[in-house]
């Protein structure tokens, strides 16, 4: 007798089931190239939260996962897809660029930051809300729009940074570092000078505007008339017509936010590590917010969770990578692959299973059966 | 009426036409079918009748080899048949006329029956074959149609005609019909009945799924009523009445007397000349003709038609949802045109609240919770803030409950998702929330659409006392008994054209039944 899955086993266990079947088919793979699993596990765990400093790299990394994801949710809650979270952090980052480049010889450092901050969403909302424009009022689909917008993005960053914004008498594509003080604070520098022991570690200030997003976020679709509205684009455009909305300007105000969540990705790693503008410093992250996303169920909560668990990954990965002679940094990215496999792809591939359990445990369904559970109180 | 107790006594000697007995089917918790135990005659009109959800259309289904039952044995003619696929069905006899047609419109009418039933590899000699088949066919049964006619240039009672031949053709003994006459008018409707009682002569057995009491009454030999997936009452249909009927629907007795009583008629607040509106093709095929009518506070605007004669996107128009392409619409003095297109919110600000034809699609969001549903296209009612902009749940829960209780919605639970609601109680909520901007003006489509008897009665009281209190309605709706019965002034609609504006004394239903197919 199958039954319905409860909320709690439907959210809090299926995922730990999928994650763990993926581990178990990761291991097999592993053990398959002569390595053991469990050391490999454990040398992963160990470099993602015990090693000296591995926390602050696993939350660091987790950061970017947490803009990404959130820009994803976003678009995704008045069903948009957007595939160009990374072009948006590119262009995010190219607007801390222009800002800090032009403005830190003549303010001080920390109203250059306090201008930069707003630059990365406003420059990732733009370059989100032409794509969101296309689709609203021209039909182009956002899937394709946010793929070329991808490399649109990428062609001006490589064109900007080999020419105009490369920094003078050198030969690499980027620009030349801003000017001291320019550049987020690292928390095991806020941590040790209020006498906290801290490891190194890159993580930064863009942390906690993360998680102020994640609350923001939070608030804008379950709080707000505007998150309703978009909400309500998601389910039903023919609904929101009827209840005297736009939804051209509905879908384009939603890809601003998603392309300014987006955007603010490039503060963890040009206003928080690099104080300059490299080339390619997205690295894969806005692809992986997708993952994120999907993984999150689109909820803040639930990106903040799928954000830890890939920070770890990266992070952990990063550390078997450098244990292992025959554990690749491409093995990683399989071992990944397979949680989004399972976790995205296969998520309900369990249910039937676990519904069929639960059935066998908690007893035919009292709904169905009334006249079973009756006796069985007056008994 | 058709009953013949003679010829009826006689048939029980043969083997049933079908039998089924303790079919059973569940859909997770539902358990749609309970037990159902139903023999139907051979050659028998058989009616099922059944409020939505009742279980009609999952038996016929079963029947028809859509779904396999959990429990249960179904005999045709005598003989035991098990099917998994509605092909078994087929070749066991069995054709069904669904309600939305089957039938691709790019096809002639012989190709569309031919279609899944070529027999060869060479379709020259099998459409030859067929040819001289279906010419046959449509002799023995008085089904004229032309066969190399483009299915999409006939209307819609001779496309359920193809339906029917497509069945017939397939040696159907036993035919489906389900809620056949949605789309007609009522012309077309007797003209499918003396089809039907022509094919029961020649010894076809009819299955008939309808929720119209008159129509079962008018052509039906025996009758089954279901309520909450199982079969009430097994009943002659010349040993019963339509309330009755109506009471094994329900489960209680139900006023099936009218509701209307004379309206004090105010001023005219709706004003509409010349609005008409152009088809994808632009002015060569309009959609509407160019109208004119008005309407007054106090009163009830029922405006009558078959479906898809314009009359959805007059309603369209009026609430703002498309621009005029010409003409004006006058609202209280504020004139709407194309020049000056308005927003539905601009028409909301005139006092103008819209229950939408299509309550799924536009009416309110399945996925969403019932509360969330009451601020739909109200959003200020719950919002708190400087500029509105922060949603209270608190608020919109409140909200929530003060309609549920005003209009009976159950269950009277606002966080439940709006799609575990009955459809009557989903049209309750809809209607709660634009009643609660207290509107001068109404305008409502299809108000009892996929809603249960119970609920159509709760609905039409709540219309009529808006009307009341001086609001004015216009009501789109085609159920000619719903626009009879509420309408205080009629307006029939043929081809996007205003046929006629009939007062409620002077309206009969042969009367619109012409005006509804064109005929002046």
């Amino acid at each position: 007798m199958r039954r319905p899955l409860p909320k709690w086993i439907d959210i809090g266990v299926m995922p730990i089931i999928n994650i763990f079947a993926a581990f178990v088919v990761a291991g097999i793979i592993i053990a398959l190239i002569g390595e053991n699993p469990i050391t490999a596990l454990s040398v992963m765990v160990k470099g993602a939260f015990v090693y000296k400093g591995a926390l602050g790299y696993t939350l660091f990394y987790a950061t970017n996962f947490i803009f990404t994801g959130l820009a994803v949710a976003v678009a995704f809650h008045a069903t948009l897809f957007n595939i160009g979270g990374e072009g948006q952090a590119m262009i995010g980052g190219l607007g801390i660029g222009i800002v800090a480049l032009s403005l830190d010889p003549l303010l001080p450092p920390l109203l250059v930051i306090l201008l930069a901050i707003p630059m990365a969403a406003v420059f990732g909302a733009i370059w989100g809300m032409i794509p969101g424009w296309l689709q609203a009022k021209r039909g182009s689909h956002i899937v394709i729009t946010t793929i070329m917008f991808n490399f649109i993005a990428s062609s001006i960053m490589v064109w900007l940074l080999a020419g105009m914004l490369m920094a003078p008498g050198q030969m690499s594509p980027e620009t030349r570092h801003f000017a001291e003080g320019v550049g987020l604070l690292q928390i095991h520098q806020i941590a040790n000078a209020i006498g906290i022991p801290m490891a190194r570690s890159p993580l930064n200030l863009s942390f906690l505007v993360a998680l102020a997003a994640l609350v923001g976020v939070w608030v804008l679709i379950w709080r707000t008339r505007l998150g309703y509205i978009i909400r309500a684009t998601g389910h039903s455009e023919k609904a929101v017509i009827y209840a005297g909305h736009d939804p051209a300007k509905i879908i384009m105000i939603t890809m601003a936010i998603s392309g300014g969540l987006a955007g603010l990705m490039a503060l963890n790693e040009i206003l928080g590590v690099q104080e300059r503008v490299i080339l390619n410093f997205t690295s894969g992250y806005g692809f992986t917010g997708i993952a994120v996303a999907l993984m999150g169920r689109n909820h803040p909560f639930g990106i903040l969770l799928a954000s830890l668990l890939f920070g770890a990954l990266y992070q952990g990965g990063a550390e078997i990578d450098f244990e292992f002679q025959t554990i690749t940094r491409e093995m990683v990215l399989m071992i990944q692959g397979l949680i989004i496999l399972f976790s995205g792809a296969l998520a309900l591939m369990f249910h039937p299973l676990m519904e069929r359990l639960y059935g066998m445990i908690a007893g035919p369904d009292s709904i169905t059966s009334p006249p079973k559970t009756k006796r069985a109180e007056h008994g | 009426m058709t009953q013949n107790p003679s010829s009826a006594k006689s048939n029980t000697k043969l083997p049933f036409a079908i039998s089924m007995s303790g079919i059973n089917k569940h859909f997770g918790l539902v358990h749609a079918n309970r037990n159902i135990d139903l023999d139907i005659y051979r050659g028998d009109i058989h009616g099922i009748v059944g409020e939505n959800g009742a279980g009609k259309s999952t038996l016929v289904s079963i029947l028809y080899g859509f779904y396999t039952a959990d429990s249960g044995t179904i005999s045709l003619n005598g003989t035991s048949h098990h099917y998994n696929s509605t092909a078994d069905a087929i070749a066991a006899g069995i054709g069904m006329v669904h309600q939305h047609f089957m039938l691709v419109p790019n096809f002639s009418v012989l190709e569309n029956i031919v279609l899944g039933h070529e027999g060869g590899v060479n379709l020259t000699t099998s459409m030859t074959k067929a040819r001289q088949m279906l010419e046959d066919l449509s002799q023995r049964f008085g089904l004229n149609v032309d066969l190399d006619a483009k299915v999409a240039d006939l209307p819609v009672s001779l496309q359920q005609r193809v339906e029917i031949l497509k069945a017939l053709f397939r040696n159907a003994s036993i035919l489906i019909l389900d809620e056949p006459t949605g789309v007609l008018t009522p012309q077309e409707t007797d003209q499918l009945f003396v089809i039907l009682r022509i094919l029961k002569d020649q010894g076809v057995t009819i299955l008939l799924i309808t929720h119209k009491l008159r129509e079962i009454m008018a052509v039906t030999d025996r009758i089954s009523v279901m309520r909450d997936g199982a079969i009430v009452a097994h009943l002659n249909t010349a040993e019963t009445c339509a309330e009755d009927i109506a009471h094994l629907m329900v489960g209680r007795p139900v006023l099936v007397e009218k509701q209307w009583h004379q309206c004090d008629r105010g001023e005219a607040v709706v004003k509409v000349s010349d609005l008409s509106l152009n088809g994808s093709d632009n002015e060569a095929n309009p959609i509407l003709s160019p109208l004119d009518f008005e309407v007054h506070a106090g009163e009830i605007f029922g405006i009558a038609g078959v479906a898809g004669n314009g009359q959805s996107e007059l309603l369209e128009l009026l609430a703002g949802i498309i621009p005029p392409s010409g003409g004006s619409i006058d609202y209280h003095g504020q004139r709407i045109d194309a020049k000056t297109p308005a927003s539905p919110l601009d028409i909301k600000s005139l006092g103008v609240a819209h229950v939408p034809e299509d309550r799924h699609a536009s009416g309110i969001i399945l996925p969403f919770s019932a509360a969330e549903n009451t601020i739909l296209g109200y959003e200020d009612a719950a919002t708190s803030g400087r500029w509105n902009m922060f949603t209270s749940p608190a608020l919109i829960h409140e909200r929530c409950s003060g309609l549920m209780q005003d209009f009976d919605v159950r269950p009277p639970n606002p966080h439940l998702k709006s799609s575990l609601f009955s459809g009557g109680n989903q049209q309750k909520l809809v209607l709660a929330r634009e009643m609660s901007a207290r509107p001068s003006i109404l305008l409502v489509g299809q108000p009892t659409r996929g809603v249960d008897i119970g609920a159509i009665e709760f609905i039409h009281h709540q219309l009529i006392a808006m009307r009341d209190a001086g609001c004015a309605i216009i009501l789109v709706s085609v159920e000619l008994d719903e626009i009879m019965s509420l309408s205080d002034r009629i307006m029939v609609m043929n081809n996007g054209k205003k046929m006629g504006i009939l007062n409620r004394d002077e309206a009969e239903v042969k009367h619109i039944g012409l005006l509804m197919a064109g005929v002046k």
